[in-house]
């Protein structure tokens, strides 16, 4: 499949409608829909779920975890983010990480939902349940058991957290040199173009009650079989790459490695990096959708990993620069918990414990060595630590999932009900590879293609006076610290 | 009346100022200042990227005194900030012309 196959496939989907694992509900509640997708109807009308297939601790878990997710990105991040860059552009991060959030949340809402958690193509999903339409306090989605329902509601707001989160992690690539209003206009760009079909691709199934009578009905990543629990592709490589992309056309900040570009709060970013650890379990552990026993191995992977990453960077600071920084453990933190991100669900402990540590020597080799010899100006190592990291999970996703080494494997869902599937670690390296290409290509292609037109045409950097005095002044009119 | 300027190290405030007060004087002002002499800075590095920082902070004290105090003061805080090591700073004593106490209107040695 071609990427021009890709897009025609996905342009034609959006007059397409079907529905995924809620059919019954939709059905009764938008029957004009009812007729496009007899078909899917037809053969899914065998199982319809029940409310008495709502557990009270699983829904009381999702809704725990989308509060933690949120914690995320707009404490969180904007903290972790906020105190990299210099005071006068304290304000303009923060308000950039406020303002997507809010967007992503209202279009998630609109078109988001629908386009990545419905049927339509392989590609993306349909507009079936624009605006939510036909989503109520019945309707149900599907977890990653038989017969084990969610209020769908719950679903929509886990989701939203995810679709909140990562077009807010891209910023990173370009701080402290990027106008308000253009960003917010790639941002709604993207979400639509990038992210509601990478997730789809990656995550959108029928459900296990569903897929052994539609097989079909699921997105082209998880058709080939890609592994990512909580979203390292979806949520890291994506973001990471559109970064980058990001900051290759805006170019260096202006007196990059000339003039003192220095945090300007380490304890901020120390304060967000420590609340993104908390709140990553609502990420990674909530991505089960269930309250079990995999919920709590997800939890304890991410834990160790994180521990691990972050003291392999401080002992390699040690080593290289002879000092352990503050700044390089917690950067060591968010990279053990981008990397066990895809794996948190597959993996075991100790694995996890190698995967985080891995994949912090690779970042640090990333951020410390490679991109100071290339000299781009990602700067707050968005692609360093959210692209790599994730592609490192990734790819260690299909090693720590092997249960020759203690992890889950994979489970065949075309069977009802499920069971184990036979594990291959060549083949689950090709899934991931997969997984990794078309995020990369997509997110990168599309990214690079909206920024070059943002800013040719209504430009996407400020001018040099402006960026000198800074963003916050400027921009938004304020500043962060009065003395 | 003289005016000792002394630039010292910030973590030898505490000791000056000890000392200063056994030897009754009665007020100084203080401020935080950055400059550099022999000694040229540092290195910090984030992430990798390294930045010589050629300013070092110091303390800049200053306190005015009768003449034949002059001496006596400046041996206490050479003694008080002294290291040993580069950086430990510099006094000077430059000569003032005229002092006011504001609240009192008191003049010269009087206003000290």
């Amino acid at each position: 499949m071609t990427l021009c196959e890709g897009v025609k496939s996905m342009l034609s989907s959006y007059s397409k409608l079907a529905c995924g694992a809620c059919i019954g509900a939709l059905l009764v509640a938008v029957p004009a829909f009812a007729q496009d997708a007899a078909p899917t109807a037809t053969a899914a009308a065998q199982f319809t779920p029940t409310a008495e297939m709502v557990n009270k601790g699983d829904t009381t878990w999702m809704l725990i975890s989308s509060a933690l997710v949120l914690l995320m990105s707009a404490p969180a991040l904007a903290l972790f983010y906020g105190g990299l860059v210099r005071a006068k552009n304290m304000l303009s991060v923060l308000m950039q990480v406020l303002a997507i959030v809010c967007i992503a949340t209202l279009m998630w809402v609109g078109w988001g939902y629908t386009l990545s958690f419905t049927g339509g193509n392989e590609f993306v999903g349909g507009f079936s349940k624009a605006f939510l339409s036909g989503v109520d306090v019945t309707t149900l989605a599907a977890t990653f058991s038989n017969r084990v329902y969610i209020p769908e509601y719950a679903y929509v707001i886990f989701q939203m957290t995810f679709a909140c989160i990562t077009p807010a992690l891209i910023v990173g690539g370009f701080a402290e040199r990027v106008r308000f209003w253009p960003l917010m206009l790639f941002v709604v760009l993207w979400l639509t173009i990038v992210y509601y079909p990478i997730a789809h691709m990656v995550w959108y199934w029928a459900g296990p009650d569903f897929l052994p009578a539609n097989p079909d009905d699921h997105g082209f990543l998880f058709g080939k079989g890609a592994l990512d629990f909580a979203g390292g592709t979806v949520v890291h490589i994506n973001a990471g790459v559109a970064g980058l992309m990001g900051c290759l056309v805006l170019g260096k900040r202006i007196g990059y490695k000339s003039e003192l570009i220095a945090p300007h709060s380490l304890p901020m970013t120390y304060i967000g990096a420590c609340l993104l650890w908390v709140g990553w379990f609502g990420f990674n552990a909530g991505s089960n959708l269930e309250a079990n026993g995999v919920t709590a191995v997800a939890f304890i992977n991410t834990y160790v990993a994180t521990a691990a990453a972050a003291l392999t960077w401080a002992l390699l600071e040690q080593v290289v620069h002879k000092k352990p920084s503050l700044l390089g453990a917690a950067t060591g933190a968010v990279v053990g918990l981008v990397a066990i991100t895809p794996a948190s669900g597959f993996a075991a402990p100790i694995t996890s414990i190698i995967l985080g540590s891995v994949a912090s020597a690779v970042c640090f080799l990333f951020v410390v060595k490679v991109k100071n010899a290339f000299g781009y100006d990602d700067s707050l190592d968005v692609f360093g630590v959210h692209c790599v990291g994730g592609i490192v999970g990734a790819l260690g996703t299909a090693f720590c999932a092997n249960p020759a080494w203690g992890g889950q494997g994979w489970i065949d869902y075309t069977v009802a009900p499920a069971v184990p599937g036979e594990f291959s670690l060549s083949a689950q390296i090709v899934a991931q590879l997969w997984a990794i290409g078309t995020t990369l290509i997509w997110s990168g292609g599309v990214s690079l293609v909206l920024f070059i037109v943002i800013d040719k045409t209504i430009g996407l950097r400020p001018t040099a006076d402006v960026e000198r005095e800074g963003l916050d002044i400027n921009e938004h009119g304020e500043r962060a610290y009065s003395f | 009346m003289k005016l000792v300027l002394a630039i010292i190290k910030p973590h030898k405030l505490d000791d000056v100022r000890g000392t200063l007060d056994g030897i009754s004087i009665q007020g100084l002002t203080v401020s935080e200042a950055q400059g550099y002499g022999r000694q040229k800075g540092h290195t910090e590095i984030y992430r990798g990227a390294e930045y010589e920082t050629n300013l070092v902070p110091k303390m800049r004290i200053e306190l005015v005194v009768e003449d034949e105090f002059a001496t006596r003061v400046v041996e206490a805080i050479q003694g008080a900030a002294q290291t040993g090591a580069i950086g430990d700073g510099k006094i000077f004593v430059i000569p003032v012309e005229h002092a006011v106490r504001i609240r009192t209107g008191e003049l010269d040695n009087d206003a000290l």
